[in-house]
């Protein structure tokens, strides 16, 4: 049999152990990458089945976990009760500078914890007592957004009505976020309804909201970085890169972002979007309403940046096509010497992974570059055009999952056996107890960056020590070999 | 103070070839400058302002407006139902938490538990949307649990539920006997289920409520005519798996036959042998309906488990305990207690350990007596560590206690009243680490005790943090080790006085200046 035949009777398996109604419904979900194809042959962005166990989460966690989170001088409401904003306090490790409590309020939670007599009489007025206390305590903060937890949609609570009073009454913004956790079928939604939020709420008054550098001056070199939430400081090598080859970055959105930055997007010449999944709406929004063009560019590893400062180059004139080359050319060596150092460390290893957002595509060049395999990979939140991007990744042969269930990752694991696994915190040490070497691939595993040149040395580094760390092999007794 | 050691004056230039990572790389001089340019974009505040705002922040002024709040929570130090109710669940044996609702919550528990034990935590959701919300959970609970059932193949499933299927009023028992009827999932196949909503109590009432749910659900018709001479034992939601397996040695010492309820040591401790097991809880299903013939029940957590400890006292007339082993009064007046209760004297290896506890105590006793101390956790908790601290000679001050309630506060008041060491302290319910924030900048202590979202007022108050709580993300293994008992004190006491020698050595480790008191021997 060939690979791919090989590889389709393995998910034909994984599939039987399945009750029928569920089989049928995870069977459009589960496929083999063949050579040649459009996409990956997989449905996407559809209901999880109830009592799998998905890893995913819900709206939300992308819109206030993903999205507005990041922005850091304003306040994120969990409005509702205690748990979400308790479970998602820094979480996600969006890096950034400023001192927090006071000016910036990253790693803090603000919640209206919810009570019954909240869920009977309805939270409104609570929330807007609490917005006069934030205002009290902290008021160098530059805007409040509120993001609903699943009861405030079921209540009927009116919380624009609440934003746009606040609103008024401080001059600053107030974004309500319907990101109730039953919205939707992943983070996904929360993505997009946090998207819309900026277009609905925010970018209508950025001339109002906006202040300018001193001697602000338009110019074409201005780019946004979009898309990038700083994940153990990656937005900044990306920015690096971009400000190096000779462009000015006005705004990131949002990793160590402001609202500021925000309101300065508009003025860009092009959006750069890193993480396509959870930004892409507003950047078409942004080339629809003020004509600016996106681009989505990927800094995992050597091969993928240096095609990336060349695509984004080819947009500007010949002054950054050749800041771009001049980049590329600083670094070879530095690159050629971390490949000679860990690719004879990682050749031929194969890896699994499953991500959310664009890391289940962009990463697979990164350990290419090590000449490690990837032979399975898979969204835990893609639709349609994240798979329609894969296919360019993938080899023949690669399983394709989409919202994999616990069953079937550790099905196709035990299979395909890889050397490693790339994929998140719920699923690490399922994979460690299997003597399988692990990276999570959404947090860096408390390391990073990963993007840029400097980001790759750590990838290298953090792939090779996952890998060829004694301790795995000493699981095995002795006495039982 | 740790701010007087200036660490960052001599940054090293890199070693050629050596890998940078945000620990270093960022501090290089070009990151630096790239931060610096990037703020003219930010619409940042100017310096000073910030720095006039942060130093308001730690004034009396701000303190009274931050205590006048009265909708806002900052940085509480409470999770909700459901993250107790798996937590309790997942000690039965083959039991698979279920999580009726909206799907993204069992994500954040899953997350979150294995955070803290760095260990895979399994649980299931019904994965309901809109259409649920309109028409009910029903139709997802059905396949849910016959998915989860045909899949992990579970001994039983502890149904718990979100705030979503709450709302909209789901009928748990209803739809397990509808599931049952139709036949998702067989007749006998035990699933217990407990309302769970957020917006009532926090974690420890989600551990009462699933308990109560399992402990009814397997012992009914189970009453016997005699007792079978074991007891029962709970330690509620204690973060610490060495505390199970450190009072599951003890009473083996003392030969007193037992049950835990629930045992989930395994759970999140598992061994790694190469294979993945999924199901790790230790209490069988079988003993679980044998505790209704139980002699008695051993409660270590008073105020997570009331509910339970009536269904136990009420419903199934068996003697319920309230003991709290931790420190060495505490452990003395449990073994006393177990001994007299159980016909059984206290073992000779035990009045051992009790001596080396007492001993370590009086070793290092110089270096805590009169210390102030801020702690904060959840009541039971809380109340061990005050305890603790008072029969060391040591000072709590500020105790913070966010799903606080008024029993316990009137029994906290007691114990600090009736002790010489208890008269600084202010015990602040329902409070969150916000205010703990003004209180440590108006009062300051010497030392704060808290799980590891405390580094965050280490960082901003210089208090030095000794992790003692949940969670504990940023310190590896330390739910490994007891602090139940006379060893636990041992354990206790050596993170609390090393915390305190260490913050010495930070404090004096600057060259010329503070190293006068940098002693080799202390």
């Amino acid at each position: 049999m060939t690979t791919v035949e090989d590889r389709k009777a393995l998910v034909q398996e994984v599939l039987d152990a399945y009750p029928e109604k569920a089989q049928k419904r995870r069977s459009k979900h589960l496929n083999v990458a063949e050579e040649g194809a459009s996409d990956c042959g997989v449905k996407s962005n559809k209901k999880s089945v109830p009592g799998v166990m998905t890893t995913r989460g819900c709206a939300y966690a992308g819109a206030k976990g993903v999205v507005w989170g990041p922005v850091k001088d304003m306040i994120h409401i969990s409005h509702g009760p205690v748990g979400c904003g308790y479970y998602s306090w820094s979480g996600r490790r969006n890096y950034y500078i400023g001192t927090t409590g006071v000016d910036t309020f990253g790693t803090m939670q603000f919640t209206s914890d919810f009570q019954e007599r909240d869920i009977v009489f309805g939270g409104d007025k609570k929330l807007a007592k609490l917005i006069d206390e934030l205002e009290i305590l902290f008021p160098l903060s530059k805007g409040t957004t509120i993001e609903s937890e699943c009861p405030v949609g079921l209540i009927g609570d009116d919380i624009e009505a609440v934003a746009r009073t606040k609103n008024k009454e401080y001059g600053k913004p107030v974004v309500p976020v319907r990101c109730e956790g039953f919205r939707g079928v992943s983070q996904s939604l929360g993505h997009h309804i946090a998207n819309d939020t900026v277009r609905d709420w925010v970018l209508p008054k950025a001339d109002e909201y906006r202040e300018l550098p001193d001697g602000f001056e338009p110019s074409p070199y201005d780019v946004n970085i979009i898309g990038d939430y700083n994940i153990g400081g990656d937005a900044w090598p990306s920015r690096k890169l971009l400000e190096d080859m000779g462009l000015r970055v006005i705004a990131q959105f949002s990793g160590d972002g402001t609202f500021n930055e925000v309101v300065m997007t508009p003025l860009a010449k092009l959006n750069l979007i890193h993480c396509y999944r959870s930004m892409n709406y507003i950047c078409r929004f942004m080339e629809e309403k003020y004509g600016i063009g996106w681009l989505e560019y990927n800094f995992f590893g050597p091969t993928q940046i240096a095609k990336s400062l060349r695509k984004i180059a080819a947009q500007f004139d010949e002054t950054i096509q050749a800041g771009a080359e001049q980049v590329i050319a600083e670094n070879q060596a530095r690159m050629d010497e971390i490949i000679a150092k860990y690719r004879p460390r990682l050749e031929g290893k194969t890896v699994m992974m499953m991500v959310g957002g664009l890391r289940p595509r962009h990463v697979i060049p990164a350990f290419e570059d090590l000449g490690m395999k990837v032979i399975g990979t898979g969204y835990e939140f893609g639709h349609g055009d994240d798979y329609k991007r894969t296919a360019d990744y993938v080899k023949e042969g690669t399983v394709i999952y989409d919202d994999v269930s616990g069953y079937e990752f550790e099905e196709f694991a035990k299979q395909l056996n890889p050397d490693l696994i790339a994929a998140g915190i719920k699923e690490k040490y399922v994979f460690q107890k299997m003597a399988l070497p692990f990276r999570q691939m959404h947090s860096w595993d408390y390391s990073g960056p990963y993007h840029g040149y400097e980001g790759f040395e750590v990838f290298a580094r953090d792939m090779d020590l996952a890998i060829n760390n004694p301790t795995w092999g000493l699981i095995n007794a002795p006495w039982n070999e | 103070m740790t701010d007087t050691v200036d660490n960052t004056q001599n940054i090293p230039a890199p070693e050629p070839g050596k890998i940078q990572d945000h620990f270093d790389l960022f501090q290089n001089d070009e990151y630096q400058d790239l931060f610096a340019y990037k703020r003219q974009f930010e619409g940042a505040h100017s310096s000073n302002k910030v720095a006039e705002v942060a130093e308001w922040t730690k004034s009396w002024d701000y303190r009274e407006k931050n205590f006048a709040r009265e909708a806002l929570t900052v940085n509480p130090a409470k999770a909700c139902q459901p993250l107790g109710s798996l937590f309790v669940a997942s000690g039965f044996e083959g039991t698979l938490p279920y999580s009726h609702g909206s799907q993204g919550c069992v994500a954040y528990f899953r997350t979150h538990l294995t955070r803290n034990y760095k260990e895979p935590f399994q649980a299931v959701s019904s994965s309901m949307t809109e259409d649920a919300a309109v028409f009910g959970g029903l139709n997802n609970m059905k396949q849910g649990l016959e998915n989860a059932y045909t899949l992990y193949k579970p001994k039983m499933i502890a149904l718990c539920t979100t705030c979503m299927a709450e709302v909209i009023g789901d009928d748990l028992g209803g739809f397990v006997a509808t599931a049952k009827n139709e036949g998702h999932i067989p007749q006998e196949l035990p699933v217990p289920w407990a309302h769970t909503p957020s917006f009532v109590g926090s974690h420890i009432t989600g551990y009462d409520n699933m308990l109560k749910a399992i402990l009814k659900t397997l012992t009914k018709d189970k009453k016997a005519e005699t007792t079978n001479g074991k007891f029962n034992f709970n330690l509620g939601f204690d973060p610490y798996v060495g505390n199970i397996r450190e009072l599951k040695r003890i009473l083996g010492l003392f030969g007193i036959d037992y049950t835990i309820l629930s045992d989930n040591s395994d759970t999140f401790d598992s061994p790694n042998t190469g294979e993945f097991k999924m199901y790790n809880g230790l209490t069988t299903l079988e003993e679980t309906a044998d505790s209704i013939n139980a002699e008695g029940t051993f409660f270590f957590q008073t105020y997570t488990t009331p509910k339970t400890q009536e269904l136990i006292a009420k419903d199934w007339e068996q003697k319920t305990y309230n003991f709290r082993p931790f420190g060495i009064k505490g452990t003395d007046e449990f073994l006393m207690n177990l001994s007299a209760i159980t016909g059984k004297p206290i073992p000779q290896e035990l009045q051992q350990e009790r001596g080396r506890a007492v001993d370590a105590l009086t070793d290092s006793q110089a270096w805590i007596h009169g210390k102030r101390i801020a702690l904060y956790g959840d009541p039971d908790h809380v109340f061990n560590l005050t305890q603790f601290l008072l029969e060391t000679g040591a000072e709590p001050v500020h105790i913070v206690v966010t799903n606080s309630n008024e029993e316990f506060e009137a029994e906290i008041r007691e114990l600090l009243t009736n002790s010489p060491y208890g008269q600084e302290a202010t015990v602040w319910g329902k409070k969150d680490l916000w205010h703990l924030r003004s209180l440590l900048f108006t009062e300051p202590v010497d030392l704060l005790i808290g799980n590891s979202y405390g580094k965050y007022l280490w960082r901003d108050t210089h208090t030095p943090l000794v992790r003692i709580g949940y969670p504990i993300f940023d310190r590896h293994h330390m739910h490994r080790y007891p602090t139940l008992g006379y060893q636990g004190a041992i354990n206790l006491f050596n993170w609390i006085i090393n915390t305190i020698l260490d913050e010495l050595d930070r404090q004096t480790i600057v060259p010329a200046k503070t190293d006068i008191s940098f002693d080799l021997i202390r």
